[in-house]
């Protein structure tokens, strides 16, 4: 069932379960806070939450063409842009959480903070360069951009790199949780890179095997 | 809540020394699933989880006037967030993993520069000055705080009690590294086992002390039983936990954290709104226990006790001495 494509309704289904699977982190945060568990430091707590949630919903969807490299199954892909858009809505939670809860809307402490802290600086720029890949989302914008729009939305892999940097430098010492992620990301995009290689070889020879059968 | 009922014996009743050994004999009755009248009879609550951490009471302290003014952080915020790798690297680490570890028999080797290196039982440390009760604010170099109620002693007694020589210019503390009974020292996070060190002048300085207790009570294992340092106007990690050892210095010292990264962790580590650390804005913090909606403080020089501890540093040039 897995390897076949999911019929219209199918996929429906399969995308209204997903959809309410990604909101489960989500509604534990508003569960915890309700119960007033979350802890000594509950600010803290919903920054970790919601910044780790976003990376994980980033790596879902650099995941997708990994499975079909490897295993051809293609249409998980049909889910990417929820993935995407779920990876911008965690990091809209997050982004929030330090604006409002953590600062308070301190224009200028925020401002200081961003430009002195490098973990700061590059989540923040990772979170402006996902911006107009959310907004391009739409089947509409991406008939509009064309060719563009592939081009636009290659931004995810530096956006994935600047994440991970964003939370391996927040660590104080212990990296083993970073290290995790920023492992992951190097998988993901080392499978495409292996392939990509791959291809440029098959399409070299072939267009060699061409040329020697032409001139022969 | 982690931790167990609170005992409802009078603190009249117990002496520090029967405290501990109270504690150590409900260890082996737990251990051994013996003798469950003795634990009954003591008034603790009889389970296993929290047997090693129930709450004790500290027989006798002088209230002092130290932070009066101040709302205290709540007991279970004080030991359920915690910095205390030795135990996890996670703050909610220490309360679970510390559960076991057992703070008695607990001595104190003291060397380096004294007249003669000697060891002192936790017993013993008891009774070198009376114990008192110091409400001090606690800033975290990662940008929060609290307010805790320690009780202990002037580490200054200490110090007397040691009889350094004239050479001495520094004092070395250094933690308990068990990889047995801490979990967190299997990890080579930090070059263990933990070490802290002060200048003399800090170390004699009436603020700093000794801590035994909080919130009344012996201290709880998370919190760095069963002795640690607590130096108010400087960054939480000062603070050596389950100390074993006391070395006296000619030279400074070289921290745990100033081995593991130098540009970041000074020697002197002091509170300091105006340098800045490459991870945490140190301009502000966050007080825990004040909720979701609670905005940032600001944060005071030295923490807030600059009249009592600026004189130390007079003439010295904070931002290269952080």
């Amino acid at each position: 069932m897995f390897f076949r494509q999911p019929d219209k309704s199918q996929l429906t289904r399969i995308r209204f379960l997903l959809f309410l699977l990604a909101l489960m982190p989500l509604a534990r945060l508003i569960w915890l806070g309700a119960t007033e568990s979350l802890g000594a430091n509950p600010i803290e707590f919903i920054e970790r939450s919601t910044g780790t949630w976003a990376l994980v919903m980033l790596l879902i969807a650099l995941a997708l063409t990994p499975i079909r490299l490897l295993t051809g199954i293609a249409w998980p892909i049909q889910l990417r842009r929820m993935a995407g858009l779920f990876m911008f809505f965690y990091a809209c939670l997050h982004f929030t959480s330090y604006l409002w809860l953590d600062h308070w809307f301190d224009w200028s402490e925020i401002s200081k903070h961003i430009i002195k802290h490098p973990y700061v600086l590059v989540g923040f720029l990772a979170f402006v360069l996902a911006v107009p890949l959310a907004l391009t989302s739409s089947n509409t914008m991406m008939r509009r951009l064309g060719g563009r729009w592939k081009l636009l939305h290659r931004m995810v892999y530096p956006i994935a790199i600047l994440a991970v940097l964003h939370f391996w430098w927040l660590v104080k010492k212990d990296i083993r949780e970073p290290l995790f992620y920023a492992v992951v990301l190097l998988l993901l995009l080392g499978v495409r890179v292996l392939y990509a290689g791959r291809k440029q070889l098959k399409t070299q020879t072939t267009s060699k095997i061409q040329a020697h059968n032409s001139s022969a | 809540m982690l931790i167990g009922k609170k005992p409802d014996i009078l603190s009249s009743e117990i002496t520090p020394r029967a405290i501990f050994e109270n504690r150590r004999r409900f260890i082996k009755a737990a251990g051994f699933g013996a003798a469950a009248g003795l634990i009954a009879s003591a008034g603790f609550v009889p389970s296993l989880a929290s047997a090693a951490n129930t709450r004790q009471k500290i027989a006798s302290f002088n209230k002092t006037a130290y932070g009066k003014e101040e709302q205290l952080t709540s007991y279970d915020d004080i030991t359920t967030y915690n910095n205390f790798y030795e135990f996890g690297t996670s703050k909610s680490d220490p309360a679970v993993h510390s559960r076991l570890f057992k703070p008695t028999p607990w001595t104190l080797s003291i060397e380096g520069e004294v007249k003669k290196p000697r060891k002192i039982s936790i017993e013993d440390i008891f009774k070198l000055a009376p114990l008192e009760e110091r409400i001090y604010r606690m800033r975290c170099v990662e940008g929060w705080s609290m307010v805790i109620p320690w009780v202990g002693f002037p580490l200054s007694k200490l110090i007397q009690y040691a009889e350094p020589t004239a050479n001495a210019r520094y004092i070395e503390f250094i933690s308990l590294a068990d990889p047995k009974s801490m979990p967190g020292v299997r990890v080579p996070i930090l070059d263990w086992p933990y070490r802290e060190g002060l200048r003399m002048d800090e170390a004699m300085h009436p603020l700093t002390i000794m801590a035994v207790g909080l919130y009344g009570e012996v201290l709880p294992n998370q919190n760095g039983a069963p002795i640690r340092l607590v130096v108010p106007w400087k960054y939480g990690f000062k603070g050596a936990k389950s100390i074993v050892g006391l070395r006296f210095t000619e030279k400074m010292p070289v921290t745990a954290w100033m081995k593991a990264g130098p540009s970041e962790y000074g020697f002197y580590a002091n509170v300091n709104p105006e340098v800045e650390h490459p991870r945490w804005s140190q301009s502000t913090e966050r007080r825990i226990g004040g909720g979701l909606f609670s905005p940032r403080i600001k944060t005071r020089m030295f923490n807030g006790y600059a009249d009592e501890v600026g004189q130390l540093y007079a003439g010295m040039d904070l931002r290269k001495n952080f």
